[in-house]
């Protein structure tokens, strides 16, 4: 299909760039994007042909929008600081791993550690995300329309993670100060993760994650809330049987 | 008459020795496994245990303080746009913030500077003490992830992938709550006053497969000019070296079990990975056998305390050491003049290792305001300057009597060994003979 056909990019007003990675090379890509500079009208982005490529957007530290047509492989928008990526296909490993803030959305699903270690920034999955969702999350909102896998947002320091569906086994492990929002059945909870108490401020805050992901026709209510214990967050040998 | 047996001499068991008594009396009392800093302190076969054969008749000798010696080392030349050119072959090994003091920080990155060669950030993230007086930084890629950021990823000058340390292969760590200033804990995006767990593996990958993209991440993010280190523990270096090479690395550090920590514990420092000394020859026979020696380079690090170690792992393949504790040592750490604090804390100068409590009097190891201001990073700098001076003149006299117009040039053919274990590790010969055990392979 011609890339005029697909792209939004091409119809505004802004001046956009279009690259087909069938005819490009990934680097090329990549350092087309490390090559903008704050202020530059180059503000719309589309991403052709990606094919499972590995590493695509990347390192992006300028506020500009990347529509990828297909599906990708390994850490799509890793590091990504700003931008606002959606991939209009699924996403393999790592995507949006150590995001910095801006958002990604994959239309599809997502595989295994999505946004892992993010400290900032919204990830929208609108499929399922497999295990390790949000691992060792740090300040980044994840919201998955669909199921997570086991061992999710394990050791998670901050940031909230949004689930519609279910979760698997072991949710929260060692979790610390992360909030995790499921509206379906969690499989089990991890060390010194336990459900808690739905105040009005979480209601609020969670209203503010779905509309900011685009959920409509779900109400806050429907989630429960769960987080840290607390018991492990200082070493304490009665605690040992735990770990 | 009442005739009595002679009394024999009282004697303690060497298994069951005071330390070991001490310990279990210790373990007895509070329920909890000790928990320290530094690297092992048991007696290992160690550089100590290789001898160099100067230069006589079959051997032509350079003349010291006249002749040439080159110590300069080009690091991450196989992938990296800007590889790192050091003038010596001696680097700063990698020490968080956090469980450092600013100051100490800071003199690290002094002290490198003014040597000609390079720091390494550590779990905690980039300081601006350290990159603001490192001329040439490493940034290292942690599981943790603490502090990891595009901006500081960019402003490295190398990327070091850490996947495991000398003391504890495998292991995670433990930043006590008692250590987390308002600094360290934004840092590291965790409330003050909690323990900090370092992760034992990294988050985002799960195998040597997963690494190989991880690097191709990494490259694409920096635009292929940063080179890429991997760092492993000490304990199967040929297997590790061989996939750190496959993966893609540019550099492979292997830390051998004498190397430091801030904090694990004891039994796991004291027991797990191997000494130094036999990780080496492993690690190059891998990359000679991939045929990327020299081409991939190598730094060893664990215990390194002079210019004679720093000549004989030059001697066995390797292209770089680098040093922790000595460094440490040389800013001030364990120093004499505090040994009334020391006394006070229950040890002495010198075997001062409970760096987590952040209590240290030198104030190298603390996060407490009063102690760090012991450090002048200036002086302190200056301390770690004479010293990687000194470290390079004791190897470049070495290398000279061996021959050497290069520090590069030595080779195992240089060395003997006094014992057995140790001619079998370094794969050198006995002294005296012409016998390496082992020869036959690993």
């Amino acid at each position: 299909m011609p890339a005029s056909k697909l792209s939004k990019a091409a119809a505004s007003d802004h001046a956009s760039r279009v690259f087909d990675l069938d005819q490009s090379s990934l680097r090329e890509l990549n350092q087309a994007l490390h090559n903008l500079t704050p202020g530059s009208n180059e503000t719309a982005w589309e991403v052709l042909n990606p094919k499972g490529n590995h590493s695509v957007a990347v390192g992006v530290d300028q506020p500009v929008s990347i529509d990828v047509r297909g599906s990708v492989g390994y850490y799509c928008g890793g590091m990504n600081s700003g931008s606002t990526i959606t991939v209009h296909g699924s996403a393999g490993p790592g995507v949006g791993e150590n995001m910095m803030s801006g958002s990604i959305t994959i239309k599809g699903d997502a595989s295994q550690y999505a946004g892992a270690t993010g400290k900032g920034g919204l990830l929208v999955i609108e499929g399922n995300a497999s295990s390790r969702c949000g691992i060792s999350m740090k300040g980044i909102d994840i919201v998955v329309h669909g199921n997570i896998g086991h061992m999710s947002a394990f050791m998670a320091q901050s940031g909230n993670l949004v689930v519609l569906g279910d979760a698997g086994d072991a949710l929260g492990d060692s979790i610390y100060e992360a909030r995790l929002f499921v509206r379906g059945k969690v499989e089990s909870l991890g060390a010194d993760c336990i459900a808690k108490e739905m105040r009005p401020e979480h209601l609020e805050l969670l209203k503010g994650l779905l509309d900011r992901a685009g959920v409509t026709g779900v109400k806050p209510a429907e989630f429960k809330r769960y987080g840290s214990a607390r018991t492990l967050y200082n070493f304490n040998i009665d605690n040992a049987d735990a770990y | 008459m009442t005739y009595r047996n002679p009394p024999t001499t009282p004697r303690k068991s060497a298994t069951f020795d005071d330390y070991t008594l001490s310990e279990i009396r210790r373990a007895a009392a509070t329920g909890i496994y000790d928990i320290r800093g530094a690297g092992a302190k048991r007696k290992l076969p160690h550089f100590d245990d290789l001898l160099f054969l100067g230069a006589s008749i079959s051997r032509y000798p350079l003349e010291g303080y006249r002749e040439r010696c080159d110590t300069s080392v080009v690091l991450g030349s196989r992938h990296a746009k800007k590889p790192i050119e050091l003038k010596i072959p001696i680097t700063v090994a990698g020490m968080s913030f956090g469980s450092l003091s600013g100051p100490a920080k800071e003199a690290l990155g002094r002290g490198a500077t003014l040597s000609g060669t390079s720091t390494t950030t550590g779990d905690g993230g980039m300081t601006e003490e350290e990159r603001g007086h490192s001329k040439q930084l490493v940034y290292q890629y942690l599981p943790s992830r603490y502090g990891m950021n595009l901006r500081d990823l960019r402003r490295a000058d190398a990327i070091e992938i850490v996947i495991g340390q000398g003391a504890k292969p495998g292991g995670g760590g433990m930043l006590l709550g008692q250590k987390i200033s308002d600094r360290v804990a934004e840092m590291r995006t965790l409330p003050k006053g909690i323990d900090q767990r370092s992760a034992s593996r990294h988050p985002d990958w799960t195998g040597p497969d997963d690494l190989e993209i991880k690097i191709l991440e990494l490259r694409e993010i920096t635009d292929w000019e940063k080179p890429i280190y991997v760092k492993v523990g000490g304990a199967r270096p040929y297997y590790d070296t061989a996939l750190a090479v496959k993966a893609g690395a540019d550099v492979v550090v292997v830390d051998g079990m004498q190397g430091g920590t801030a904090a694990t514990q004891e039994v796991f420092i004291e027991n797990v990975g191997q000494p130094t000394l036999a990780c080496i020859r492993p690690a190059v026979q891998a990359l000679q056998d991939l045929g990327m020696h020299r081409k991939v380079q190598l730094i060893i690090s664990g215990g390194i305390r002079n210019g004679a170690d720093v000549a004989k792992a030059l001697a066995l393949g390797v292209d770089a050491v680098s040093i922790g504790t000595a460094a440490l040592v040389a800013l001030g750490d364990n120093d004499p003049r505090w040994e009334a604090e020391y006394n006070e804390l229950g040890t002495t100068a010198g075997a001062y290792d409970d760096w987590h409590e952040g209590r240290d009097p030198a104030g190298i190891t603390t996060q407490d305001p009063e102690l760090m201001k012991r450090v002048d990073p200036i002086a302190a700098g200056r301390r770690l300057a004479n010293y990687l001076k000194v470290m390079t003149l004791e190897a470049q006299t070495i290398a000279r009597a061996c021959g050497k117009n290069s520090l590069h040039n030595l080779e195992p053919e240089d060395l003997v060994a006094l014992t057995i274990e140790a001619a079998a590790m370094a794969g050198v010969p006995l002294a005296g003979t012409n016998w390496i055990p082992g020869k036959n392979g690993f």
